[in-house]
């Protein structure tokens, strides 16, 4: 494995008094794509939150490419802009456009002009498949497009890692698929991914590697066609067995 | 294979809309209602019966004393108000100076106006104007002693002149101190929020009217002797730290309101606190309490006739003080008096409100088609 982008080490955080990840250990390449599965609970999206530090850990060790995640409001900062996050409920700002939302933080954080922010914002709508709906408010579209809205908005940034929070847990089925689309895409751009989700078509399809997680503990993690075929790990088993058949 | 083609729609049953259908609806649905509906409708017309005979059928409109409103049946007596409209306006504002009052008024409306439409451009030229030079130039003009003008004593200023003087500078004033105050008492750091938290607590905590007592007695007795501030200017302190108070808490509110994932998809933006809070939190914050900051604007500008009590002459003062003249000594000047400067304070309220209504509907973006 090349040097990694992501590197936690014996990570652990504390809720008050409720232990939510444990003793994380996990390194992330450059360009790999990882999905975080689970029952609720279980603490994976704490771990992604841990990555741009929406969450703060009390022990161990998060490095993002280089720079130590430890209060440091500059490192802070380097990283936030190298990491784009898109969220189970969106989070666009529904007071501006869609355009709007999508040229804050090039306008805002990386100080580029108006027009040059525009025309980038207007290339990852496209790309996200979306052109038509610049001008409108996201109230006015529909989940799917909403959340293609946040995936061109954190790409705005032109980060090197993204964070899918369950994207697509707060959609309706016909919509499921359109964002998955846009990610299946992304992923095989290179970009560097983890993803938490329940969608187990996709991390068939383009993980490299699916990490099973249960109590705040990462308890196996395996490329895609053994962790689905032949997991080694009974409570995997269980889980597996629990998402798959219905 | 079949294929499913969706059924146009129709337009609804012509007995569901319309005015018969809502009268039908909403006034005439039982017994009870038609009951209510026409006892209602007698009260109104009794009402209006009542103020218009008052205020025009039996009302007096010429005349230069008392005897002209002393009919049998006398209703309003308007010549009053005509007589004593300049002081009621400008109150002791010296005749000769009063131009340069009607100038400020004037050229406060060039900018506030285009400030109001939300399609006019130049905003940021006009903010400059309304909040850098206007001030400057209306105190230079109002105050006089330069430029060869002459002084006019704060003592002086009166009626209309000071309502609005000091509503508008606590209005201005309140808003940002406000939102500091509410971003404080929410702030992570202990020493700020206590003090924000100590200062909102003792100016809502204390009446109008004892702020307004101590900055024009006690704050003099702990000022080294020499320095003194205007009376005035002492109130318009007092009022603009009480009405921050309580904007605070309204923009509190609407901080509350904003939900977390505001805040944390600003954040992985890379977005700081400032920058968060300005471009994210407080456009929707305060978007959501607009009808809570025009609220505590309306209530302000009425508390302005408490001035009163440090013996300063707002609207409301100098009509009660022309009660007083002799000359005009009639059953209805009171009343007469008491519905004038009622109306011009509704009007001003009226409008803000009316202004909030319209920057609602304007700044809403739940519109489910643009």
């Amino acid at each position: 494995m090349s040097d990694p982008v992501i590197r936690i080490n014996k990570m652990n955080k504390w809720f008050g008094n409720f232990h939510v990840l444990r003793d994380i250990d996990l390194n992330v390449a450059a360009g790999e794509k990882i999905v975080i599965c689970g029952p609720s609970g279980s603490g994976k999206s704490t771990l992604i939150r841990c990555i741009n530090r929406l969450e703060a850990h009390q022990e161990g060790e998060i490095e993002v490419e280089g720079l130590t995640l430890d209060g440091s409001l500059k490192n802070l900062e380097e990283i936030r802009s190298n990491v784009g996050m898109v969220f189970q409920q969106f989070n666009l700002f529904p007071h501006m456009t869609v355009l709007e939302n999508c040229t804050l933080s090039p306008i805002w954080v990386q100080q580029k002009s108006q027009a040059e922010a525009e025309k980038l914002a207007r290339e990852l709508l496209e790309r996200v498949r979306i052109p038509d709906q610049a001008d409108k408010y996201p109230g006015q579209l529909s989940g799917g497009q909403q959340q293609r809205v946040a995936i061109a908005r954190a790409l705005c940034m032109n980060p090197r890692i993204m964070l899918f929070d369950e994207p697509t847990s707060a959609l309706d089925p016909e919509m499921i698929k359109e964002v998955l689309d846009v990610m299946v895409e992304l992923a095989n751009e290179g970009i560097t991914m983890l993803c938490v989700t329940h969608e187990m078509g996709f991390a068939r399809q383009v993980a490299d590697r699916v990490i099973f997680m249960d109590e705040g503990e990462i308890v196996e993690e395996n490329a895609p066609q053994t962790f689905f075929s032949n997991p080694e790990n009974e409570r995997t088993k269980l889980f597996l067995s629990q998402v798959l058949t219905h | 294979m079949s294929s499913w083609t969706p059924t146009a729609p129709r337009p609804a049953p012509s007995n569901t809309v319309g005015f018969v259908a809502w009268a039908r609806a909403n006034l005439f649905a039982t017994k009870l209602d038609t009951a209510l509906t026409l006892l209602a409708f007698t009260l109104v017309v009794y009402v209006i019966e009542v103020i218009f005979g008052w205020a025009i059928i039996d009302a007096s409109f010429t005349g230069d004393d008392r005897t002209a409103c002393l009919k049998e049946v006398q209703g309003a007596c308007w010549p009053f108000i005509e007589a004593k409209f300049g002081q009621f306006i400008y109150g002791r504002y010296p005749g000769a100076e009063r131009w340069r009052v009607d100038l400020v008024f004037l050229s406060g409306l060039i900018g506030l106006i285009p400030m109001l439409m939300p399609n006019v451009g130049f905003k940021r030229a006009n903010m400059v104007y309304l909040l850098g030079f206007y001030p400057i130039f209306a105190f230079i003009m109002l105050n006089g002693g330069m430029l060869g003008l002459a002084t006019v004593d704060t003592t002086d200023w009166g009626g209309l002149l000071v309502t609005l003087v000091v509503a508008i500078t606590g209005i201005v004033a309140s808003l940002p101190l406000g939102i500091l105050l509410a971003l404080g008492r929410r702030s992570d750091l202990p020493i700020v929020r206590a003090l924000c938290i100590g200062f909102i607590e003792i100016f809502r905590g204390v009446p109008l009217i004892t702020v307004l007592f101590m900055a024009s007695v006690m704050l003099p007795l702990f000022l080294p002797d020499g320095v003194n501030f205007d009376k005035l200017v002492r109130c318009l302190i007092g009022v603009a730290l009480f009405s921050s108070a309580y904007m605070a808490e309204v923009v509190r509110g609407g901080l509350q309101a904003i939900p977390k994932g505001q805040y944390e998809a600003a954040a992985a933006l890379g977005l700081g606190y400032w920058k968060t809070t300005r471009l994210i939190i407080l456009p929707q914050a305060l978007k959501l309490v607009i009808p809570g900051i025009v609220n505590t604007f309306i209530g302000l500008f009425k508390d302005t006739t408490l001035v009163l009590i440090v013996g300063l002459f707002d609207l409301l003062g100098i009509v009660q003080l022309h009660f007083t003249d002799a000359s005009w000594a009639t059953p209805e000047t009171h009343i007469t008096g008491y519905v004038f400067a009622g109306a011009v304070f509704w009007l001003f309220c009226f409008a803000m409100s009316r202004y909030s209504i319209f920057m609602e509907n304007h700044l809403s973006t739940d519109r489910t088609s643009s």
